[in-house]
C-alpha cells in the first residue's frame, strides 16, 4: 500500500477519534452497578414550595422572635458582614412596602404596614437568574430547586442584576472571618468572590429533613411542600387561603407564597 | 552564516533556557523522602478492613476524578449516595465522608500534596470554602 | 511591520512611559483587589455593578464605531475614507482590549473565566457578548494588519481579506445591539428594560466613537506626516451630528414614555439622575452636566461652520465625547440598580481603588492604541 502524507493524516485524525470515544465505551462497558443513587430517606419532589403564614406569623409568633432566620443562618454558615453594603443573607424581613413595591396603600391594616414580611430566594419556575448566567453556576434543579453551584461561579453578579427580588448576595470579602455563630461543620461555607442565596436546604431534603427554616418555626408558620403533589400540605393551604406572590408580575412564577 | 544581533540573541536565549527549566533547577538536590502518610484515625484504626472508597491504587491516582463526580453528582444532579463496587454506600461529601475516616487531614491530604508540589492545602481551593477538620496539633 | 513599533520619537517614548505609569498603579490597584476581594470598590449589595461595567458598556460603543469609517468606504466607495479606515479600525482593536479587561477586573473569580467556555450557555447574553467581541477584536487585528500590510508592500490586499471587511459591518452593530440586551432583557430593571435600548446604544455610539476618532486624527496630523484629510473628518462630523440629535432625542424619548405614563417604576431611576430620589443626589451635577454639554455640543454641531473650524470642531468633539461618557458610562448602568428591587435607595460612588484600576485599563487601551497608530501612521508616511 502506499501511504502519502494525506492518507497518513486522515488515519491519524480517526485514531484521535477513537481514542477520544475511549471513556464512552469505558463508562458503558461498567454499567452493571448503579453508581450514584439517591439516599432512600431523601425527600423528593418535582417542585418544592413554601407558604408563608404572615398572619399566623404576627399573631401567634413572640414579639421579634427571628428563629427560622438564625436556624438558616447557623446551617448554612451565613456570615454577618455587619454593613448594608455588602450584607450576605438567604432569609430576612423587609417592610411590606418594600417586600411588595407598588402595593403598598396608606389606607391599608397598620398591621401590614409596619410588621415584618419574611423575604428570601423565590425559587422561581422561570428564574431571570438561571437565564442570564453565563456558566450555569446558577441552575435549575428537577425538583424545582433554583441552585447555586459554588465550585463554577465566576462572580460576574449578572444573576444579581437579573434577579427582581434582591435574593441574592456577593462575597465581597472573605466570609470566613465574619461567621459570629459557631460554625456548622457539616456545611462549607463561601470565599469571597462568589454569589450565594437559600438553596431550599438542598443539603437537608437530600437526607429527609425538610428546611432548616421550616423546622425551626415553632408556631407553624412556615410550609414547605411539592406544588405538583395535588396531596401536600402546601396545595392545600394553597386552596384555601388567599395567598399572594411577589411580582408575579414579571412572569417569574415565584414559587414562594404569602397569607396576610 | 553569520547571526545579526547574536550579542542579544544568544546571552538571550541562555536566559531563555534557564527560566523554563527552572523548576528542576530548584527542586535539585532537594529529593525529599516520601511522605509518611498516616491512617491512624479513630475512624479507620477501627476498621475490620482497611478499606478506601475506591482499592487503594485507584484512590491514589483518580480520588480528584472521584471528587469531581461526587460534587457533581451531589450539587447537579442530587444524588447523595454513591455504592462502591463492593456494595458498600458513601455519603458523597467531602468534608462528611472523606474526612470522616481522614480525619488527619494535615497529616494525610496536606502532606502527600505538598510532597507532589500541589501545596492544596494553603492555596485558596476546597478548604477556603470546605471545613477542615479539628486536629490536634 | 512590528518593528516600526520600536523605532520612535523621544516623544512617542515619553507617552508609552507616561502610560505605563497609569499602567502600573493599575495593576498594584488590581493586586489589592485580587487580595482583598471586591469589597474595596463602591460597589455593594444593591449596586452590583458600577464603573467597570459601565466603562465596558461605552467602550463597546466606541468599538462599535469604527463601523462609520469602514461602512461608507467599502460599500459606499467614499474615497476620502480610504486613509482614515485603519484609524478606525485600530481604535476599536484598543477599545475592544479595553473591554475585556474591564469585565475581567469586575470578575469575583477572574481564573474561573474559562468556565464561560467549558460550559456553553447559549441563552445567557454574556455568552454571547464574549463570543462577538472576541469575534470583533480578531476581525478588526485581521483587516486591519492586512490592508496595512498590503499598503506597506504597495500591493492589492489579499482576497479574502474583502469578505471580512464586509462581515465586519453587521458585526460591529451586533457588538453593540447584544450588550444592549445584557440591560435590556431583565425583568428587574426598569431603566434598562426598554426596548430602545439598543438603539440608544448604537446611536451614543456613532457619535461618541467619531467625535473622539475626530480628536485622534487631528492629533496624528499634528505630530506624524500623515494626513488623514480635512474632508473625511468634516463628513465624519456630519455623522457624528446626526447621531448625536438622534441621541439626545432618544433620551427625550424615554422621558416622555416615563413622565406621561407616570408609571412610578419608570420615572424613578430619572428622577433618581436628574432631581435625586429620597434625598439621594450623588449623580444629579453629573447628568445635568450632561444635559448641558449635550445641548452645547448640538449648538455647536449644528453650526454648518463649526466643522471647517479645526479649534471648534475638537471643542465640540471633546463636549460629544464628554457629554456620552456620563451619559452611558456612568448613569445610565449605574441608576439601572436604583431604586433597588425593594424601591430603597442606596447609592453607589466609586472608590479610589477602583477609579486607579479603571484608569489602568484605559491607559492600556491607549497603550495599544497608541502602539498601533505608531505602525500605522509610519507606514503611511513611507509609501505616502
Ligand atoms: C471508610 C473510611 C474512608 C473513607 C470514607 C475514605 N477513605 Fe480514603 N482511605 C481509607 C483507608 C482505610 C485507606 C488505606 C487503604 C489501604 O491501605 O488499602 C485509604 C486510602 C486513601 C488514599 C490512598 C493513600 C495512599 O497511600 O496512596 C487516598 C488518596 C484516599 N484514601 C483519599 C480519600 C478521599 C479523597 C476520600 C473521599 C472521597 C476518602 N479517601 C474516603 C479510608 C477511607
Ligand atoms: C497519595 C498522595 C495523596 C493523598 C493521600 C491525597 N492526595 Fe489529593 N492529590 C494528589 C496528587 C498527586 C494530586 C494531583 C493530581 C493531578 O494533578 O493530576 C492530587 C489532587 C487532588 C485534588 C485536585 C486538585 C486540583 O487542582 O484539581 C483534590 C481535590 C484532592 N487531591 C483532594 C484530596 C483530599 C481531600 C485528600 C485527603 C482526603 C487527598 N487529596 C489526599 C495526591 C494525594
Ligand atoms: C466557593 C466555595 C467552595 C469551594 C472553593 C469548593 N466548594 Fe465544594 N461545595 C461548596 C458548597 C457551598 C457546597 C454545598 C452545596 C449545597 O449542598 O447547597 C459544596 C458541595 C460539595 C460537595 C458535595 C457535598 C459535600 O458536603 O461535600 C463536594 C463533593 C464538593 N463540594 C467538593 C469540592 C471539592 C473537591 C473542592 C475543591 C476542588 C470544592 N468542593 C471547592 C462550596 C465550595
Amino acid at each position: 500500500m502506499d501511504t502519502n502524507r494525506r492518507s497518513f493524516l486522515k488515519l491519524g485524525g480517526l485514531c484521535a477519534l477513537g481514542l477520544g470515544a475511549l471513556p464512552v465505551v469505558d463508562a458503558l462497558g461498567k454499567s452493571d452497578l448503579p453508581q450514584v443513587m439517591n439516599n432512600p430517606q431523601a425527600l423528593v419532589g418535582k417542585r418544592w414550595a413554601m407558604v408563608v403564614d404572615m398572619k399566623k406569623c404576627w399573631e401567634k409568633g413572640k414579639p421579634g422572635c427571628k428563629d427560622c432566620i438564625l436556624a438558616c443562618h447557623v446551617t448554612h454558615n451565613v456570615p454577618d458582614i455587619g454593613s448594608i453594603k455588602e450584607e450576605v443573607k438567604w432569609l430576612w424581613t423587609e417592610p411590606f412596602e418594600n417586600a411588595f413595591p407598588g402595593q403598598e396603600s396608606q389606607f391599608l391594616p397598620t398591621e401590614v404596614m409596619e410588621k415584618p414580611f419574611m423575604v428570601l430566594c423565590n425559587h422561581c419556575a422561570q428564574a431571570p437568574c438561571v437565564r442570564v448566567c453565563p456558566t450555569q453556576a446558577t441552575f435549575k434543579r428537577a425538583d424545582g430547586i433554583t441552585m447555586m453551584d459554588f465550585h463554577r461561579c465566576i462572580g460576574c453578579r449578572y444573576c444579581m442584576a437579573g434577579c427582581p427580588y434582591g435574593a441574592r448576595s456577593f462575597n465581597w470579602k472573605d466570609p470566613r472571618n465574619f461567621i459570629k455563630t459557631e460554625l456548622n461543620m457539616t456545611f462549607p461555607t463561601r470565599e469571597r468572590g462568589v454569589v450565594e442565596k437559600c438553596n431550599f436546604c438542598d443539603e437537608r431534603l437530600g437526607v429527609g429533613k425538610i428546611p432548616a427554616c421550616v423546622e425551626a418555626c415553632k408556631d407553624g408558620c412556615l410550609h414547605f411542600g411539592d406544588l405538583q403533589d395535588p396531596n401536600s400540605e402546601v396545595r392545600k393551604i394553597l386552596a384555601s387561603h388567599f395567598t399572594i406572590r411577589r411580582k408575579p408580575e414579571l412572569g417569574t412564577d415565584p414559587s414562594v407564597y404569602y397569607i396576610i | 552564516m553569520k547571526i545579526y544581533n547574536a550579542n542579544k540573541i544568544i546571552p538571550g536565549l541562555i536566559i531563555f533556557l534557564g527560566l523554563i527549566t527552572f523548576p528542576m533547577w530548584y527542586n535539585m538536590g532537594k529529593a525529599a523522602p516520601p511522605p509518611e502518610i498516616k491512617f491512624d484515625t479513630p475512624v479507620i484504626q477501627q476498621m475490620a478492613v482497611k478499606q478506601c472508597v475506591l482499592p487503594k491504587a485507584d484512590m491514589r491516582t483518580g480520588h480528584m476524578q472521584l471528587l469531581n463526580e461526587w460534587r457533581t453528582q451531589v450539587v447537579r444532579n442530587g444524588y447523595r449516595t454513591y455504592v462502591a463496587a463492593d456494595g458498600k454506600e458513601y455519603n458523597m461529601s467531602l468534608q462528611n465522608e472523606c474526612i470522616k475516616c481522614h480525619s488527619n487531614k494535615t497529616q494525610f491530604c496536606d502532606q502527600c500534596h505538598v510532597y507532589a508540589g500541589l501545596q492544596l492545602g494553603s492555596v485558596p481551593y476546597c478548604w477556603t470554602c470546605h471545613i477542615a477538620p479539628k486536629e490536634a496539633k | 511591520m512590528l518593528d516600526r513599533a520600536f523605532t520612535g520619537s523621544q516623544r512617542y517614548y515619553r507617552l508609552l512611559m507616561g502610560l505605563l505609569v497609569f499602567m502600573g498603579l493599575g495593576f498594584a490597584a488590581y493586586l489589592f483587589q485580587l487580595n482583598k476581594g471586591l469589597t474595596i470598590t463602591g460597589m455593594g449589595r444593591d449596586v452590583s455593578w458600577g464603573i467597570y461595567i459601565a466603562q465596558f458598556t461605552f467602550l463597546v460603543g466606541v468599538a462599535a464605531s469604527a463601523v462609520m469609517v469602514v461602512l461608507p468606504y467599502y460599500l459606499h466607495n467614499i474615497k476620502v475614507f480610504g486613509k482614515i479606515t485603519i484609524l478606525g479600525e485600530f481604535l476599536a482593536v484598543a477599545s475592544v482590549t479595553m473591554c475585556l479587561l474591564f469585565i475581567i477586573v469586575d470578575l469575583g473569580k477572574p481564573m474561573r473565566l474559562l468556565n464561560v467556555l467549558l460550559y456553553p450557555t447559549p441563552n445567557s447574553i454574556l455568552f454571547w457578548d464574549m463570543i462577538v467581541l472576541n469575534g470583533y477584536l480578531f476581525l478588526n487585528i485581521l483587516i486591519g494588519w492586512n490592508v496595512l500590510d498590503a499598503e506597506r508592500k504597495g500591493v492589492p490586499y489579499p482576497h479574502w481579506v474583502k469578505p471580512l471587511i464586509y462581515l465586519s459591518i453587521p458585526w460591529a452593530i451586533s457588538i453593540h445591539t447584544v450588550t444592549a440586551f445584557l440591560y435590556a432583557g431583565l425583568p428587574a430593571r426598569h431603566y434598562w428594560l426598554t426596548a430602545i435600548m439598543a438603539a440608544r446604544f448604537l446611536s451614543s455610539a456613532f457619535c461618541s466613537g467619531p467625535a473622539l476618532l475626530i480628536l485622534l486624527a487631528y492629533t496624528v496630523k499634528k505630530y506624524t506626516k500623515f494626513d488623514p484629510g480635512q474632508e473625511a473628518i468634516e463628513k465624519l462630523s456630519i455623522i457624528m451630528t446626526y447621531a448625536m440629535i438622534i441621541s439626545v432625542f432618544f433620551v427625550g424619548l424615554e422621558f416622555f414614555t416615563a413622565f406621561y405614563s407616570q408609571i412610578p417604576s419608570h420615572m424613578h431611576s430619572l428622577v433618581y439622575l436628574f432631581k435625586g430620589l429620597e434625598g439621594h443626589r450623588f449623580l444629579v451635577p453629573f447628568m445635568w452636566l450632561f444635559a448641558a454639554l449635550a445641548v452645547f455640543a448640538l449648538v455647536m454641531l449644528l453650526n454648518p461652520n463649526t466643522k471647517r473650524d479645526e479649534k471648534k470642531l475638537k471643542i465640540a468633539c471633546v463636549a460629544v465625547f464628554f457629554s456620552m461618557w456620563l451619559e452611558k458610562g456612568l448613569g445610565l448602568i449605574v441608576a439601572g440598580f436604583i431604586p433597588n428591587p425593594f424601591d430603597q435607595v442606596r447609592e453607589y460612588s466609586p472608590s479610589i481603588p477602583e477609579i486607579m484600576i479603571a484608569l489602568g485599563v484605559w491607559a492600556t487601551g491607549f497603550f495599544v492604541l497608541t502602539v498601533l497608530y505608531k505602525i500605522a501612521t509610519s507606514v503611511k508616511e513611507e509609501v505616502a
